[in-house]
């Protein structure tokens, strides 16, 4: 299976890239150029680091491009700042918009006196009926590393507590996206990518 | 729930893990890739190489072994040891890293954090801090020194003042190291990495002294670590990190369980 991996220099993706590798799939990277978005079959968009960065998908003109994919039922998989960017914004960078894919905002962990940024391995609950993580065993592990997160919603697939309950992952038809990092979370993560490259559209799996 | 993380770290030299005493008398313990993957299976939450080969020559043995270390890893990896500039992090990353590790480069030009983290996030940088009281100070955990070149040297800093300000810097994980207890299995300097963890917000991971689950379980109490490097203990088959989590756990420590 052929999945195209979106590079907007927010870090570095060769992680990605290998665990996907890893998993059998052919894993082609596009920064700026839209002719891959538009031939592609399953869309990554990584990203760590800050908000602001998905400026970058706007300068170059794969916001749209994106958005046409998404309609055409590509699935879709946000990653950390990737899934972040499926909302409205973020308060981190107020004056960037996100795609609105997702209605709701991100924001900082509120005020407590445990550290922000939120680091480290971290349990799931999951919301009945996930794709994305399905074979995944509530209270199984992922590796999170993020000071802003995205609230729980209808379209939360997973939630995870760290001084207040936030969406680890969020999933609505073929679009999905995750706070965590699945290519450094084990068989786990493994296993949650494994479902986004094998997702098929209902009724043609 | 957050887990506190074991960290299993490989010193590197000239391509093979070694294990020394205080940083001298370096004894083999294996072929980095192998020894990171065993550690990994059997549940460490993190690897961390730290190549202490520092040789011109050693640059491209390093990114081999972190190249072929990476191949089938899937836990967070971090490689430190002789990154100066933006630009050696930049192969370590290309190589396969997550994070990178820096200390004496930091220390000489501060704003190499500032660099890096504005490149790869802050997320990617760690910032090694090897310590070393001074017992006749006035206060030995505020007044601690930071050494550098492998612990020979002073810098002329205090170690919680440098924690501080290479937080304010974007660096996103402090790596503590306490000369003073590094290889002798006599447990971690739990006082000064608690004054470290409360001087700032972002993770601290102890370093030095590890040598039964009970030092573990004090430096996530008292020492207020968030993470634990252990290196010894898991060399020649000691303990595995799943064992000293499986203890941790009936300590009443959250861990990641079952890995």
């Amino acid at each position: 299976m052929r999945v195209t991996v979106i590079d907007y220099k927010a870090g570095n993706l060769t992680s990605v890239l290998k665990a996907l590798r890893h998993l059998g799939a052919e894993a082609v990277v596009t920064d700026g150029d839209l002719a891959p978005i538009e031939a592609a079959e399953r869309l990554v968009l990584p990203g760590v680091g800050h908000f602001a960065a998905t400026e970058r998908l706007e300068s170059t003109g794969l916001t749209p491009a994106i958005r046409a994919a998404i309609a055409r039922g590509v699935p879709f998989l946000g990653i950390c700042v990737g899934m972040q960017w499926l909302y409205a914004g973020s308060s981190e960078a107020p004056a960037q918009p996100g795609l609105a894919h997702f209605a709701e905002s991100c924001a900082r962990f509120s005020e407590s006196s445990e550290k922000v940024p939120h680091v480290g391995w971290n349990s799931l609950e999951i919301r009945p009926n996930s794709r994305l993580l399905a074979g995944v065993e509530p209270g199984e592990y992922v590796y999170f590393t993020h000071s802003y997160k995205a609230p729980v919603t209808a379209d939360t697939a997973a939630t995870t507590f760290y001084i207040e309950p936030f969406a680890a992952a969020v999933e609505r038809a073929n679009v999905m996206g995750v706070q965590f990092h699945p290519e450094k979370s084990g068989a786990t993560g493994l296993k949650i990518l494994r479902n986004f490259l094998s997702w098929q559209a209902k009724g043609t799996e | 729930m957050i887990t506190k993380r074991i960290i299993a770290c490989l010193d590197v030299h000239d391509g093979r893990v070694v294990k020394g005493v205080q940083f001298v008398d370096l004894i083999d313990a294996g072929d980095p890739a192998t020894q990171a993957a065993r550690h990994a299976r059997e549940g460490a939450d993190e690897i961390v190489l730290l190549d202490i080969t520092a040789t011109h020559e050693g640059r491209q043995t390093l990114l081999d072994t972190v190249r072929r270390t990476a191949r089938e890893l899937f836990v967070p990896f971090c490689v430190g040891g002789g990154i100066r500039s933006a630009k050696d992090a930049a192969q370590v990353f290309e190589a396969g890293a997550d994070k990178v590790s820096v200390n004496s480069a930091a220390l000489a030009h501060p704003t190499l954090i500032d660099a890096i983290g504005r490149s790869f996030g802050a997320q990617a940088v760690v910032v090694a801090i090897d310590a070393r009281r001074d017992p006749e100070a006035a206060d030995p955990v505020r007044d601690a020194q930071v050494f550098v070149q492998g612990g020979r040297k002073p810098a002329g800093r205090r170690v919680v003042e440098w924690a501080r300000e290479a937080e304010a810097r974007g660096a996103g994980e402090i790596l503590l190291t306490s000369m003073n207890c590094d290889g002798t299995r006599t447990g971690f300097d739990c006082e000064l990495t608690a004054a470290v963890s409360e001087s700032v917000s972002i993770p601290v991971i102890a370093s030095g002294g590890a040598g039964t689950v009970g030092h573990f379980v004090d430096v996530f109490g008292r020492g207020k670590a968030d993470a634990a490097l252990a290196a010894s203990i898991f060399h020649f088959g000691v303990s595995s990190a799943r064992s000293l989590k499986e203890e941790l756990a009936k300590a009443g420590v959250s861990v990641r369980l079952p890995c």
